[in-house]
């Protein structure tokens, strides 16, 4: 089976520049991008990098002597292509804050402790189905710059790669009801509703484990669709 | 069963201020890497070099919280993935590589130079690297390819004849005058110099 990666698709990812995320100002092209038609360059990609990931990697709750404070979760979904098939043996991984909605890149200075028995990495490949799980600890929200009285809604950074280079997408995983959604610019930078529905998680109590942790599913779909659907409706 | 069709994508979200303890430790943090900026592999054959610069904003500021992931056939012009059908490379050369820039907006990878790849209308495309920028401010990244100075094939690669005559030059890698096998490629995100980027 042959995957295509038509641009259009494109069209549910935010505007580069997004006035109200000042970031963007001085990061934006002001240039227009080329088309162009994918050549095998783009149309190839890594396949692999889960050599390096560890039996217990996707625990975040277990890296250090210490179990790390806060209310401990399980995160899990399944990576699909445009098709809706299961993208198998992928690389994912996260990166978040603690619970006090603090990381521990050297950058951040917000006065939130740190926990000696977080980091907030993690990262596993998805199943033979495409399926992925992460255990970790729901993050803080936290403040930042942006304008006055700026926080960022609790969230966990995603980054996958898919079959080609140009399925590769790096996200940010949100928590449903969160009151911060209307006030940040970044979640709003996707300006049709149903694409930001598909950014938060939802909560899972199916596979919420009794007398153990809350359980969040966040599926993630990425570029790439059968190059002769069966359909052509 | 079968999954119901998604109803679009999911939306990219910035990678922020944040990412390098989770995707660039590099020895700064605890965390390993899953890949690193050499993908030099004992057993590839082909030219060895390294590829460098530094990525600037709208201002001319040099940007150190970016990263940057390349993407790349062999010296042959074969790609580490099943899915070039054509041969597989018989080296453990995977091609993919990935940089966080330091304090001065610097980066570097040590890599092969890769060998001709088909374009889509299956004629030679000069050799290039596929480049993909990632940072703070940035909500979706961006792609770009590296060209050399010193292949002939440039004058008919496709691609390259896309992009206007005058900003063809930010597309293209220039040998290091003195400096072995060392080609300098900056990055402007922005401004009078702006790197061309493709709409892939």
């Amino acid at each position: 089976m042959t995957l295509i990666y038509p641009v259009t698709s494109n069209s549910v990812h935010p505007a580069r520049l997004s006035p109200a995320y000042r970031s963007a100002l001085k990061r934006s092209p002001q240039k227009p991008l080329i088309p162009m038609r994918h050549t095998l360059s783009e149309l190839t990609g890594p396949a692999y990098g889960h050599e390096t990931v560890r039996a217990h990697d996707n625990d975040l709750t277990i890296q250090a002597k210490g179990e790390p404070l806060g209310e401990r979760i399980i995160v899990h979904g399944h990576v699909r292509d445009e098709d809706g098939r299961g993208v198998p043996n992928t690389l994912v991984e996260l990166w978040q804050a603690n619970a006090c909605g603090r990381y521990i890149h050297v950058v951040d200075q917000h006065p939130a402790p740190l926990d000696p028995n977080f980091t907030g990495a993690g990262r596993t490949q998805s199943d033979d189905k495409g399926y992925y799980k992460f255990i970790t600890i729901k993050p803080g929200a936290y403040p930042w710059g942006n304008h006055d009285n700026a926080w960022r809604p609790a969230h966990i950074h995603f980054s996958v790669f898919g079959h080609s280079f140009v399925s590769r997408l790096v996200t940010q995983m949100y928590f449903p009801g969160d009151p911060l959604f209307p006030f940040d610019p970044i979640f709003n930078s996707v300006t049709d509703e149903k694409a930001r529905a598909r950014m938060i998680s939802s909560f899972d109590l199916e596979n919420t484990q009794p007398e153990w942790a809350l359980c969040y599913r966040f599926d993630i779909v990425l570029r790439g669709r059968n190059a002769t659907p069966m359909e052509t409706k | 069963m079968s999954n119901p069709r998604p109803d679009g994508i999911t939306p990219s979200q910035t990678v922020g201020p944040y990412f390098k303890y989770g995707l660039t430790p590099n020895g700064e943090y605890e965390w390993n890497d899953a890949f690193t900026s050499n993908l030099l592999t004992p057993d590839a054959s082909g030219e060895r070099i390294r590829v460098e610069g530094i990525v600037y904003d709208g201002d001319g500021a040099v940007i150190p919280d970016c990263m940057l992931e390349i993407w790349q056939a062999d010296s042959q012009g074969r790609f580490s993935d099943p899915q070039d059908a054509r041969a597989l490379p018989n080296s453990s050369f995977k091609g993919f590589g990935r940089c966080g820039t330091d304090k001065s907006g610097f980066y570097s990878f040590d890599t092969i130079k890769p060998g001709v790849v088909p374009d889509a209308d299956g004629k030679p495309q000069a050799p290039h690297i596929l480049l993909a920028v990632f940072a703070r401010g940035m909500l979706l990244h961006l792609y770009t390819r590296i060209y050399f100075d010193d292949e002939a094939g440039n004058a008919g690669d496709a691609v390259l004849a896309l992009v206007p005559a005058d900003r063809r030059a930010t597309l293209i890698a220039r040998r290091k005058a003195g400096a072995g096998n060392v080609y300098t490629f900056d990055v402007h995100l922005q401004g009078d110099n702006e790197t061309v980027f493709f709409d892939v």
